[in-house]
């Protein structure tokens, strides 16, 4: 039940009014007084007057999940009234502005409205109609500061670090802030029952998103070219890297980059542009969504033939097609997983936060040129653009690139002859060699049929020998990614296989379903291709769920094509509808046997029993046939 | 068999350039294109150009795309190393080669059908971006290799060997390079060695993009009565606009030319560009002059060839990205990791 440090704030706003900063506002002050919170930004795509959402939860337990039942509402958009009032749950609250009265068939008993007259308090003391709507913004989040008790001192700390060296406008910004705060603790009984505390929870601890954290690893990784094509939900991790860049990659000398950020005239170039620079000896990376994926896969197949490094940063949004281009989604496993016509596959990584898009954009190009092969970071709209609270992201000075098997001319120097695609060692990678170093090292990169001493061939041996040993090669990579996530408890039975963004719906149902007696074990895949531990792990529990988000369950489809685990044993479980996932929905799945019916709980009558009735427990309802 | 290597003999007679190769040392692997065919020609005209360069071949880039001229890049400069990217995309390929590692010689060979049709996105913007390199665009006005469709670079009216008659506009490299803002404009034929071996080595040593548009028939599907695009109705057709030829800093001005009809155009790496037997009407340096005079001696119907356009000074990609002047790969960790304090220092915005 909500209450003190567990609660959920949803805000209903316009887009294009300023709203981002003031949700922004509140998530940093709620992160500073130490309590766990989590920003769900649900917007359309729409630069201005469409709706947009964000929900704020706080969690003293450190939940992170989309939690979609709202304790309060603030309706700050008439168009949406309706929709948002009905949301609250019951004995919750909705703060409205209240310069003009609410239409009577809003209203319901049930929930206590808060009426402040924002538009009209704005209008009073601030000039200029941009002004007024932007400080309105402001304004609710000093009536939250009151009803939540969040701290002003705090709330005006984070303005004056915003706004410091412009005075007017931080005037304007304590003064809104306060206007808010004022009119609430005079006429409500402040604070609310859901309220904050201080709390010690995110020391050690920082506030970011996803695109940023990757941004960031892309830096520290040392890559130095990034070419792209502006995508949402991509953008912001190119936009970060370039920032980063700016304050980084600056020559001393010169003033000039270390670093070529190329804005390409789309994704087929960007991907282009990409292998050319990683095939001279660059760390060079791309980040796209879905569509970006669909376009750059013929170039994904030539990296993968010619053996050329690749780093693809996936933002997943909804597809297909266009799709929702501002929601999440985990649609692009199977597309990511085999891009390209004929026989390929990729390595894929899967974040689940923002501190994992850190570290694995890091491990994306030590993997990319160890085995001279595409690489996929697989985040989504969700990781990638909405605030995490995560550990403060760690970085060893000790870490040197993994840059793979590469020839140096001293090398080339003392071989007779030198084969580009020739196994001299035995695991499936030939050394490479780059352009400019030595003339022995000279080959042509192609994506037509080569043999192992990459000549052009049309001979059926001579092709099905190279194609062998790339298959060898990327089958063993699992060795070298990140190994899944595992949590094991004394005599479970019920196994949940996840992945990426999934955890923190996973990690709360869980939490839930113990409490309610049913022991329950979890894998996270953090890497494609699967090590032999998540054969086993299926193989392991009498029940197994796949917690994903996507409609034809393609992790499930993934972990059934490449273990050989029967998929009649795995029950799909998720949803795919654009929203971040929930313990609710993780459960309300598990309850129904799945998403679209795949697998069937009834039909595992063994051990039904002892799992509706924990998973029912845990959703707060009886179970099936139960008085 | 498909590959074919070409026994290496070496004649002691062969002449040695600068860096101590032979022409020998230009060249490829055999060439699996038809007899006769024209881009053989341009490919003689490559290790020519390599070679008067004194370009060492390991510093060479070798790009192409697909089709029979995307094929040639393994004929020479055999030890080089090429990329033979997908189709119409061999423009992006060279854009992140050169943004990363500037020191090598991009040489870049394209057809038709590669650049005008499945690549046209591609090559209006390395264009655009003025990505330092040379790009031969070997233009039949056919596709070779799927057996004699039209090309978007076949004229209205010329006709195919099984008769059909091309009624869509054409797409010309050189007007459409102009407009795009492209710094080195050329035309030649792949039967005019003389011609088109200095335009090359003009082309390698410009600092930007340097577009050469080669007239180079095919023997097989497009060099029949009819084509526009056959050897006879180029020799035929074909006009020198302008003869431009080329000195390399280091050997000095030699050449006497009637005074007051060359033009010197001295390229950022000291080498100069001769512009000889200038029309009147045509000034190599003005792009609108330069674009009215094409349009007018097309509709003469007239081939003009040379070096048609030069701008020397414009700024190229690198200068356009404010990249540092030496190769990314060069760039030791240490100074592209800001390290661990760094981090804790990045992250007070975080928190």
């Amino acid at each position: 039940m909500s209450g003190l440090n567990d609660f959920t704030v949803k805000i209903a706003t316009v887009n294009g009014t300023g709203s981002a900063s003031a949700n922004g506002l509140l998530m940093k002050a709620i992160f500073r007084m130490g309590v766990p919170v989590s920003g769900k930004n649900l917007f359309p795509s729409n630069i201005q007057g469409l709706p947009t959402w964000y929900e704020i939860r706080v969690s003293g337990a450190g939940h992170t999940a989309r939690r979609a039942e709202f304790d309060l509402v603030v309706a700050m958009n008439p168009a949406t009234y309706a929709r948002d009032v009905a949301e609250v749950r019951s004995g919750g609250w909705v703060l409205h502005d209240s310069s003009w009265p609410l239409s009577p068939d809003l209203r319901r008993d049930d929930v206590t409205f808060l009426g402040v007259p924002l538009a009209r308090l704005c209008n009073e003391h601030f000039e200029g109609a941009r002004v007024r709507i932007l400080l309105k913004n402001i304004a609710y989040s000093g009536v939250l500061a009151a009803l939540l008790q969040l701290e002003m001192d705090v709330v005006e700390g984070l303005l004056e670090e915003t706004y410091g060296r412009k005075k007017a406008l931080l005037d304007s910004n304590f003064e809104a802030v306060r206007l808010g705060y004022d009119y609430a603790k005079e006429h409500f009984d402040c604070p609310l029952p859901t309220r904050l505390e201080r709390l010690d929870a995110t020391a050690g601890h920082i506030l970011i998103d996803g695109n940023t954290a990757a941004a960031l690893g892309c830096v520290y990784a040392g890559a130095t070219v990034a070419a792209w094509y502006p995508i949402t939900p991509s953008t912001s991790l190119v936009d970060a890297f370039q920032a980063f860049c700016t304050k980084l990659r600056k020559d001393p000398g010169s003033g000039r980059n270390r670093v070529a950020v190329i804005q390409a005239e789309d994704e087929l170039a960007a991907v282009g542009m990409v292998v050319g620079a990683s095939w001279v000896g660059g760390r060079a990376f791309t980040a796209t969504s879905g569509p970006g994926i669909s376009l750059m896969s013929e170039f994904i197949g030539l990296a993968y033939y010619a053996e050329i490094p690749a780093v693809i940063f996936d933002v997943q949004r909804t597809g297909p097609s266009t799709g929702m281009p501002t929601r999440t989604q985990q649609g692009d496993l199977m597309t990511a997983a085999y891009a390209s016509h004929g026989d390929t596959k990729h390595i894929l990584l899967f974040p689940a936060d923002p501190g994992e898009c850190f570290a694995m954009a890091v491990q994306a190009f030590d993997l990319s040129e160890h085995y001279q092969t595409p690489v996929f970071v697989l985040s989504d709209l969700d990781i990638g653009m909405n605030d995490w609270v995560v550990p403060a992201l760690g970085w060893d000075d000790a870490y040197r690139p993994d840059r793979g098997k590469v020839l140096d001319a001293e090398a080339l120097e003392r071989m007779e002859r030198y084969h580009r695609y020739l196994d001299v060692d035995g695991d499936g990678i030939p050394p490479r060699t780059l352009p400019g170093v030595h003339p022995k090292g000279a080959y042509f990169a192609r994506g037509s049929g080569h043999d192992r001493y990459g000549r052009y061939t049309e001979d059926a041996d001579a092709y099905t020998d190279v194609m062998e040993r790339l298959a060898r090669k990327i089958d063993g990579s699992w060795e070298r990614l990140p190994e899944p996530e595992v949590l094991m408890m004394p005599g479970a039975e019920v196994g949940l296989v996840t992945l990426g963004g999934c955890r923190a719906a996973v990690l709360e149902a869980r939490e839930r379903l113990v409490e309610k007696g049913l022991p329950v074990n979890v894998l996270r895949v953090r890497g494609f291709p699967f090590g032999p531990q998540v054969g086993e792990f299926m193989e392991a529990h009498g029940r197994t769920f796949v917690v994903e988000q996507n409609r034809d369950h393609q992790l499930l489809s993934l972990l059934a094509l490449e273990t050989g685990f029967p998929r009649e044993r795995l029950v799909s479980v998720g949803s795919y509808g654009g929203m971040p996932l929930s313990a609710r929905d993780v459960l309300e799945g598990m309850a129904s046997g799945g998403v679209g019916g795949e697998g069937d709980v009834s039909s595992q009558a063994a051990s039904e029993r002892e799992l509706r009735a924990p998973i029912a427990a845990a959703l707060g309802r009886r179970a099936r046939g139960e008085p | 068999m498909t590959h074919i290597p070409k026994p290496r003999i070496r004649h002691p007679s062969l002449r040695i350039n600068a860096v101590g190769l032979t022409r020998r040392d230009y060249e490829g692997s055999m060439s699996t294109l038809c007899a006769g065919c024209g881009h053989d020609s341009i490919t003689a005209a490559i290790i020519e150009a390599a070679w008067e360069l004194d370009l060492e071949p390991r510093t060479v880039a070798k790009l192409s795309g697909i089709g029979c001229s995307s094929k040639t890049p393994t004929y020479f400069l055999g030890t080089a190393h090429g990329f033979n990217a997908v189709h119409g995309r061999m423009p992006s390929i060279g854009t992140g080669a050169q943004a990363t590692n500037p020191d090598l010689t991009y040489i870049g060979v394209s057809g038709d059908g590669d650049s005008l049709a499945i690549g046209l996105g591609q090559l209006c913007h390395v264009i655009r971006r003025n990505v330092d390199m040379v790009y031969i665009l070997e233009n039949n006005g056919v596709y070779g290799l799927t057996k004699g469709q039209f090309s978007a670079s076949a004229d209205v009216g010329s006709r195919a060997k099984r008769g059909q008659v091309n009624r869509q506009q054409p797409i010309d490299p050189a007007l459409l390079a102009l407009t795009l803002g492209a710094t080195f404009v050329a035309r030649s034929f792949s039967g005019d060695k003389a011609q088109l071996v200095p335009i090359l080595k003009a082309g390698i040593r410009h600092r930007g993009f340097a577009l050469v548009d080669v007239i180079s028939p095919c023997v097989a599907f497009n060099d029949h009565e009819g084509s526009t695009k056959s050897y006879r109705y180029t020799r035929e057709n074909l006009e020198e606009a302008v003869d431009a030829d080329f000195t390399l800093p280091t050997a000095g001005i030699t050449a006497s030319y009637e005074p007051g009809s060359v033009r010197a155009v001295t390229l950022p790496d000291g080498s100069v560009v001769h512009f000889r037997k200038v029309p009147d009407e045509f000034d190599p340096g003005n792009r609108d002059r330069v674009y009215a005079y094409l349009r007018e001696r097309q509709g003469a119907g007239e081939i003009p060839t040379g070096l048609l356009y030069l701008d020397p000074d414009a700024p190229d990609h690198r200068d356009t990205l404010e990249t540092v002047s030496t190769s990314l790969v060069d760039l030791p960790f240490e100074e592209l990791c800001p390290g661990r304090e760094a981090l804790e220092r990045l992250l007070t915005d975080f928190r």
